[in-house]
């Protein structure tokens, strides 16, 4: 297809996206008060709307209403860029994630991804690195000392994970010997013994990898149970205490769209991606495989929920110690092992 | 299809600044960041003479500088750390004590 | 046209930021422009075909080295920068001499470089060739950097440390 063609389709793509992108982080934040509260034999939100369906909006128009403060003694520019920072790397990775397969709309054949880049899993990875500039330098300018503390504890605790998770992707990397996230989800199609789905995590025999990765993403995202930076009763709310309305508004999105990325990513790398059963017509054979990739990613943002409602959170030098000496020496064992398994078996 | 030569111009400019940087500024961490600049211009300038050449040589190189940069700023700013603590200041001038 | 466009508008960002972390006082902003300098020398690399070094670029330097840079000036708080008799000297004379040498070495760079042009894309950068390369032609290079990278490790743990951590151990071992 021509530039312009090529242009307007990008950008329609893009705008889609986002929407769809900051409309699931909206939701899962009422999936989780849901979930959160049935685990805790409570409700969760049930006044605004039916089953409190409504609540994201009426949370939303909170936000917007509410009074924006700029403490007196910060630095500016950082305080005022450093949210906005962390919703942009956080929304822009998902333009690298693909959710199916290449459909003709017309005369469009194009993929349903914004961006079909060879190299997109390390995309993912170094704009997760750059999501750290976003907490670091809201520690600092917030020109508190809860603040500085739990923005340094929150960026140390993303940098020596972002190691882990790294390393725990380079097994399925061996195994499908391409950094391009549809070849992939392509490896993973079809069926072996009959009818186990050839999923990384059982015919690649990652589940190592899985149980490093799924614990490095929960240190990444900051959520429970390595949350220490924005426990309540830790340093008042870490980097996010000199922040209200809009600002916060931005972070606790950032939050959320990282914790879909994060899913996608795994859903895409270990448990097959859109891969499933087709069936029916054309059309709705474009669009099943859209609807197995958002089940797995449901999966996993439930895993996440259930995982917050049961576990207590870690001392942060429990945590440290957890993430360079349990869990980088696993994930390497995890990349020798894969790396002897495929030479010695071809 | 543009020359190379504007890859290499681009190239000059940066190392001209980082040069520029770590010969006017007080600050330690500014010197050290301008010698980042400088290093980041020579990659630009061996990845595009690799692009002209055809030859992947100069991409792994790259490599090796980007990992030889990330040795040099950890032991760098462990010294800065390390100056700080004693010297109790970041400005290159105050720093002299061996001076006459 | 497109690719002249492209390498413009990021060459552009390029030595905006580069000329930002001169002009800056204060050290945070400096090291704020630099990153910007990095992410568009990404974008540059991908212009050339290097898409590999590209994000290599972006998760290493800008995602880890200026890490670091930004963790010490938050840590030691390092504050406005102040001018001194020797730097004035060298604002002084430097700038024009050098805004004069690279308009030359520019002008001689453009004219008689003795290069041809580069397509976009040009270089083949997909990973497995360059990690074919990696581990056969370049394979002595490749240890010894990681051993580099294991006594920097140490050298920077020891260099940091605080000096009484190091009594205690004493006292103990």
């Amino acid at each position: 297809m021509n530039l312009e063609t090529f242009i307007i389709v990008s950008v329609i793509k893009i705008v889609i996206a986002i929407i769809v992108l900051l409309t699931a982080v909206a939701y899962t934040v009422w999936l989780e008060r849901k979930v959160v509260g049935h685990i805790q034999n409570r409700w969760g939100p049930t006044r605004v709307g039916p089953f409190g369906l409504l609540q994201p909006l009426a949370d939303g128009l909170k936000f917007i209403f509410k009074e924006d403060l700029t403490p007196p003694h910060v630095y500016k520019p950082l305080f005022i860029a450093a949210p906005m920072i962390a919703l942009i790397f956080a929304l822009t990775s998902i333009s690298v994630i693909p959710i199916g397969n290449w459909v003709t709309i017309g005369s469009i054949h194009t993929p349903l991804e914004i961006t079909d880049v060879n190299v997109g899993l390390l995309i993912v990875l170094g704009i997760t690195s750059l999501g750290v500039y976003g907490v670091a330098l809201a520690g600092w300018s917030s020109n508190s000392k809860y603040s500085l503390l739990g923005g340094l504890r929150a960026s140390a605790q993303m940098v020596s994970y972002e190691v882990s998770l790294g390393l725990s992707l380079v097994g399925v990397l061996i195994l499908t010997g391409s950094f391009n996230l549809r070849d992939i989800v392509l490896a993973q199609s079809g069926t072996f013994w009959g009818f186990i789905p050839r999923w990384n995590i059982f015919h690649g025999l990652q589940f190592v990898a899985f149980f490093v990765y799924l614990i490095a993403a929960y240190a990444e995202t900051n959520r429970v149970p390595f949350d220490l930076p924005e426990a309540e009763t830790e340093l008042v709310a870490g980097y996010h205490t000199e922040y209200s309305a809009m600002k916060f508004a931005m972070f606790f999105m950032a939050e959320y769209a990282n914790m879909i990325t994060v899913a996608c990513l795994a859903s895409l790398l270990f448990l097959g991606g859109w891969n499933g059963w087709l069936f029916g017509p054309a059309w709705l054979k474009a669009i099943l495989p859209v609807f197995w990739f958002g089940l797995r990613v449901f999966f996993f943002l439930f895993l996440y929920i259930w995982v917050r409602g049961t576990l207590p959170r870690f001392r942060y030098d429990q945590l440290m110690a957890f993430g360079w000496k349990f869990l980088l020496p696993l994930a390497l064992a995890n990349t020798v092992v894969t790396g002897l398994v495929v030479a010695l078996r071809s | 299809m543009i020359p190379l030569s504007y890859y290499l111009v681009l190239s000059g400019i940066l190392f001209t600044c980082g040069v520029l940087g770590f010969l006017i500024k007080r600050n330690i961490i500014t010197i050290f960041m301008s010698i980042e600049l400088m290093l980041n211009g020579v990659n630009l300038s061996f990845v595009a003479f690799a692009a002209q050449w055809h030859v992947l040589g100069g991409q792994v190189f790259v490599f090796f500088v980007m990992v030889v940069a990330a040795a040099e700023a950890a032991v760098g700013l462990a010294i800065i750390i390390a100056v700080y603590r004693t010297r109790e200041t970041l400005n290159v001038d105050r720093i002299d004590l061996l001076k006459l | 046209m497109v690719h002249l466009i492209l390498f413009s508008v990021f060459g552009l960002i390029c030595i905006a930021g580069a000329v930002n972390l001169l002009v800056q006082s204060h050290p945070i902003n400096s090291a704020l422009s630099l990153i910007a300098v990095m992410a568009s020398l990404a974008v540059e690399y991908m212009l050339l075909g290097a898409e590999f070094v590209a994000v290599i670029q972006v998760i290493i330097y800008a995602g880890a080295i200026m890490v670091l840079f930004v963790f010490v000036i938050m840590l030691l708080n390092a504050g406005q920068e102040e001018r001194s008799k020797g730097s004035r000297v060298a604002l002084l004379f430097g700038i024009p001499a050098t805004v004069v040498g690279s308009a030359i070495g520019a002008w001689v760079l453009i004219e008689h470089s003795g290069t041809g042009n580069v397509a976009i894309g040009a270089l083949p950068g997909p990973p497995n060739q360059i990690a074919e390369l990696l581990f056969h032609d370049f394979l002595l290079p490749f240890e010894i950097t990681s051993i580099l990278i294991l006594i920097a490790i140490m050298g920077a743990v020891v260099l940091a440390a605080r000096p009484e951590s190091v009594q205690h151990t004493k006292k103990e071992g």
